[in-house]
């Protein structure tokens, strides 16, 4: 219906690989935060732990206040690695197939031994410059894209709303200046 | 400090749940998230609607069936932080680096378990980040508090 409003094709231009790996994926990232969130009442986000994992090899007084938390954001992190992996075992490696997963085609798919692994095409240094400014950009900011982008805006948070408002205009205007300047991959 | 045996093993199913979800909708692949950048694909809207959605509701409903959590006896609450001109700052210098990687924190650690290895260039580059601005931010504090003030 919203197709037929919209005109035919709409719908493909706008979600050229489909929504329900998307809908399916986040469902799975709201999951597992609420999973945490059940047990412990902690809203855990995913940047904290660049600051709380700097506090085992660092003295800096602006860590310290992470070290209580250090160690179970390990394994939060490990966890986050493992269940990526577990993906990469079924569906990526074709062991498991589903029609609401579209397997897309970015990217450079690789065997290593009956496991398929997925590489980036994106530049390194664009990988490392931008890495660096988002360590700094989200422990100044507050919170990343789960911290302010599932937790914050789960809360109806004002701050977090702003925050994500804020990175996500931001990074519209800036990944369209580097393709723009003909910078690709 | 002594935790519950449980609590350890309920952070990793929750990380491996959070990971696998960032696998499958192909939000740890640093295109998707430039092509969702550049309009060339909306999907990962509903990454973020999607996951947003279900942790609202779990923040919304828990707290009105139980007072606090069994593994922490924390109580439930919700993510609220203050706002102020570092939330502006921060999230300015985080969009540029979102814009031009296409890689956030969480979608790193997970483009890491999906075998992209070119990824630690990223975490290289967030650890960096992350330990420069607490150099900074440790070495302003010491500056502040060295005079008296009320706050």
């Amino acid at each position: 219906m919203i197709a037929e409003l919209l005109g035919a094709g709409t719908l493909e231009t706008l979600f050229p690989n489909g929504i329900s790996r998307y809908a399916v994926g986040g469902i799975l990232v709201g999951l597992g935060t609420v999973i945490i969130y059940l047990g412990t009442a902690i809203t855990a986000g995913a940047s904290t732990f660049l600051e709380s994992t700097l506090s085992y090899v660092s003295a800096q007084q602006r860590f310290e206040q992470y070290r209580p938390s250090r160690d179970w954001r390990i394994v939060f992190t490990l966890g986050i690695v493992g269940g990526a992996a577990i993906y990469a075992l079924t569906f990526q490696s074709g062991l498991v197939s589903s029609g609401l997963y579209a397997t897309g085609d970015t990217g450079e798919l690789r065997e290593v031994g009956g496991l398929t692994v997925w590489l980036t095409d994106v530049q390194p240094w664009r990988l490392f410059v931008g890495g660096l400014l988002v360590g700094i950009g989200t422990r100044i900011g507050k919170g990343c894209t789960s911290g302010h982008g599932i937790c914050g805006v789960g809360s109806v948070s004002k701050t977090s709303l702003i925050g994500v408002v804020t990175f996500l205009v931001v990074a519209i205007v800036t990944a369209n200046i580097v393709a723009a300047m003909g910078i690709t991959p | 400090m002594s935790r519950h045996p449980l609590f350890m093993p309920l952070i990793l199913i929750g990380g491996l749940v959070f990971g696998f979800g960032l696998g499958f909708s192909h939000m740890a692949r640093p295109e998707v998230v430039l092509d969702f950048l550049t309009f060339e694909d909306f999907g990962l809207l509903f990454v973020m609607f999607g996951g947003s959605i279900i942790a609202g509701l779990a923040f919304w409903v828990v707290p009105q069936l139980r007072s606090s959590a069994p593994l922490t006896g924390r109580p439930y609450g919700r993510r609220l932080k203050s706002f102020d001109r570092n939330v502006l700052v921060g999230g300015s210098i985080f969009g540029v680096g979102w814009g031009l990687s296409g890689i956030c924190p969480g979608a790193a650690y997970a483009s890491l378990g999906v075998g992209n290895v070119t990824i630690l260039w990223a975490l290289a580059g967030m650890f960096l980040g992350a330990y420069i601005q607490g150099v900074w931010r440790s070495q302003s504090s010491r500056t502040e508090s060295a005079v008296p003030g009320d706050d």
